[in-house]
């Protein structure tokens, strides 16, 4: 395997304040990874640090080149797709807008619009309300109109931040099944930030558990799975 | 009726005028979230470069390109040389910088220029107001036109609406904000120079001009463009026939009507006709 992704030592910061204090990741290509860690541990903010959006101290290299201190849209470009917390909609413009802006970097109109489709496969129910303004939609539909905004850059990494938020369980394990599929058919690697530390694990290959702002353990899932204190602390059994 | 049909075709002449300027203020006013005070005295400036071209010789639809070809580079050189450095400085810092905009180009144009009133041509000889209305209808449509159905056009929506999911999509925020500049600089320029053969040439002829701009904007809701085209109109048809037709009114107290509109719309409905307040869920 290779790999895709290495953070080494990233420290991170809002204004003078520091949140994240020297954080080791390596993401392999077209595996899943899973990054768990309670309220406030800096997991978005390890998302955020990754494409660009703060700024960071250390070293971040994606597919060999250097990233830290990048623009997020030069990020972008090179294949890092980050559904954020929050969900990111585009409220007042419609469905179709939103996921045609997910393409923005990509010229091929043709391919765009086969994409497009290929999302709507995906989530039937976002093609019902391709004309609607994106702001009138569920909760959960924007979050899976997030992810397939995210498809439409055809991203080599997604970084997805708490994609469960709000989702009822049946539509987090239709979600789950479509990004294993999207993984395992298109090779797009996963780093997945999720609340629901039991779901995460059995998704991901990889996990790392993180705590205000420091990897305190790293491993295989089965690894963080077997883990006395992440069992008690994150799986609650 | 003569008389009431005149005045509505010089309201909606200069109801396009108001319309414009509306909507260079609310495309800025989207972008950086602060409202431009000098956008009329670019107006003019650009106007007094379009005079100064025809003075030189140049045909005036050459002219007409040019200057709006040299405003919108203008504006994007604003943009980035002056707002750009400010992303994050406090409202306050902005205002400053807008009136210190708003007064170089004034006094600008006036020593290069001075001050006394230039008469300044038409294209469409007598019929210079139905001139007027078509331009502006076209510069309306191929707007409403760019920003409905091209990418980039689509990318500047998205990054006025929400600039860090444009961000991660890869839209170059930065530059749609000066992108949004220079087209408002354009905008004004159009503006200008169809409203200078009516107001005449002088540095101060946008002032009153912008008031209704602004009024146009308010009345609109200054977050939509649709809005400020309509409540543009609206405002330079009101103004001509309450300047008709209420007494003591006149032309002399017409250009209350525009701060009286302005007052009465932020206290009866802030968002404007039609500053529809998003349906979020959160
Ligand atoms: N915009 C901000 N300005 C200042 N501090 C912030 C900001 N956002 C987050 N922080 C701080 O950084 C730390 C990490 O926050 P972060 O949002 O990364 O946590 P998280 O792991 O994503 O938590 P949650 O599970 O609640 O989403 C927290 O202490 C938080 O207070
Ligand atoms: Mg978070």
């Amino acid at each position: 395997m290779t790999t895709l992704l290495e953070a080494k030592n990233v420290a991170a910061f809002y204004g003078a304040t520091k949140a994240l204090h020297g954080v080791d990741l390596t993401l392999e290509e077209g595996s899943i990874t899973t990054l768990l860690g309670a309220n406030g541990a800096g997991k978005t903010t390890t998302l955020r640090a990754l494409c660009g959006l703060i700024r960071t101290e250390g070293e971040i290299r994606f597919a060999g080149t250097r990233i830290d201190g990048r623009v997020t849209e030069d990020i972008v470009r090179l294949g890092i797709a980050h559904v954020p917390e929050g969900r990111g909609t585009f409220v007042r413009l419609t469905v179709e807008e939103n996921l045609q802006l997910g393409a923005m970097t990509r010229r091929n109109r043709a391919e765009i619009a086969a994409d497009i489709e290929r999302v709507y496969e995906h989530f039937p129910r976002l093609k019902e309300r391709r004309k609607q303004q994106a702001g009138t939609l569920s909760g959960g539909e924007q979050q899976m109109l997030a992810v397939g905004r995210a498809l439409m850059l055809r991203p080599r990494l997604m970084l997805l931040d708490e994609p469960s938020f709000g989702l009822a369980p049946l539509v987090v394990q239709e979600l789950f099944e479509i990004l294993r599929t999207v993984n395992r058919e298109s090779g797009v690697s996963l780093l997945l930030v999720e609340q629901n530390a039991d779901l995460a694990l059995e998704a991901a290959d990889r996990a790392y558990l993180i705590e205000t702002g420091r990897i305190v353990m790293a491993g295989s899932a089965a690894e963080l799975r077997a883990d006395e204190g992440v069992r008690r602390a994150y799986l609650g059994y | 009726m003569e008389l009431f049909l005149n005045q509505l075709l010089a309201g909606l002449a200069t109801g396009g005028i108001y319309a414009a300027i509306a909507l260079a203020i609310v495309m800025i006013y989207q972008a950086i979230d602060h409202l431009n005070f000098a956008q009329g005295e670019m107006a003019m400036f650009s106007t007094f470069i379009a005079w100064q071209l025809l003075q030189w010789g140049v045909p005036y639809w050459a002219t007409f390109f040019l200057t709006i070809a040299v405003s919108f580079v203008g504006g994007i050189a604003i943009e980035r040389i002056v707002f750009k450095p400010l992303k994050n400085a406090p409202v306050l810092s902005h205002i400053v910088v807008f009136i210190a905009l708003f007064s170089v180009f004034n006094s600008l144009a006036g020593f290069i220029w001075d001050y006394s009133i230039k008469s300044f041509p038409s294209p469409f000889g007598g019929l210079h107001q139905v001139g007027m209305i078509a331009v502006t209808l076209l510069l309306l449509v191929g707007l409403y036109v760019f920003f409905q159905y091209t990418r980039i056009g689509l990318a500047m929506r998205a990054a006025a609406a929400n600039p860090e999911s444009a961000r991660l999509v890869g839209v170059r925020v930065g530059w749609m904000v000066a992108l949004g500049w220079g087209m408002a600089a354009a905008i004004g320029a159009v503006a200008g120079m169809m409203i200078a053969p009516v107001v005449f040439l002088e540095p101060n002829m946008m002032l009153s001009i912008l008031l209704y701009g602004f009024a146009g904007a308010v009345v609109g809701g200054l977050t939509s463009p649709g809005g400020a085209v309509v409540g543009g109109f609206s405002v330079g048809i009101l103004e001509n026939l309450a300047g008709t037709y209420v007494p003591y009114v006149g032309s002399e107290l017409k250009l209350t009507i525009a701060l009286v509109l302005i007052v009465a719309v932020l206290v009866v409905k802030p968002s404007g006709l039609f500053g529809r307040r998003a349906v979020v869920r959160v």
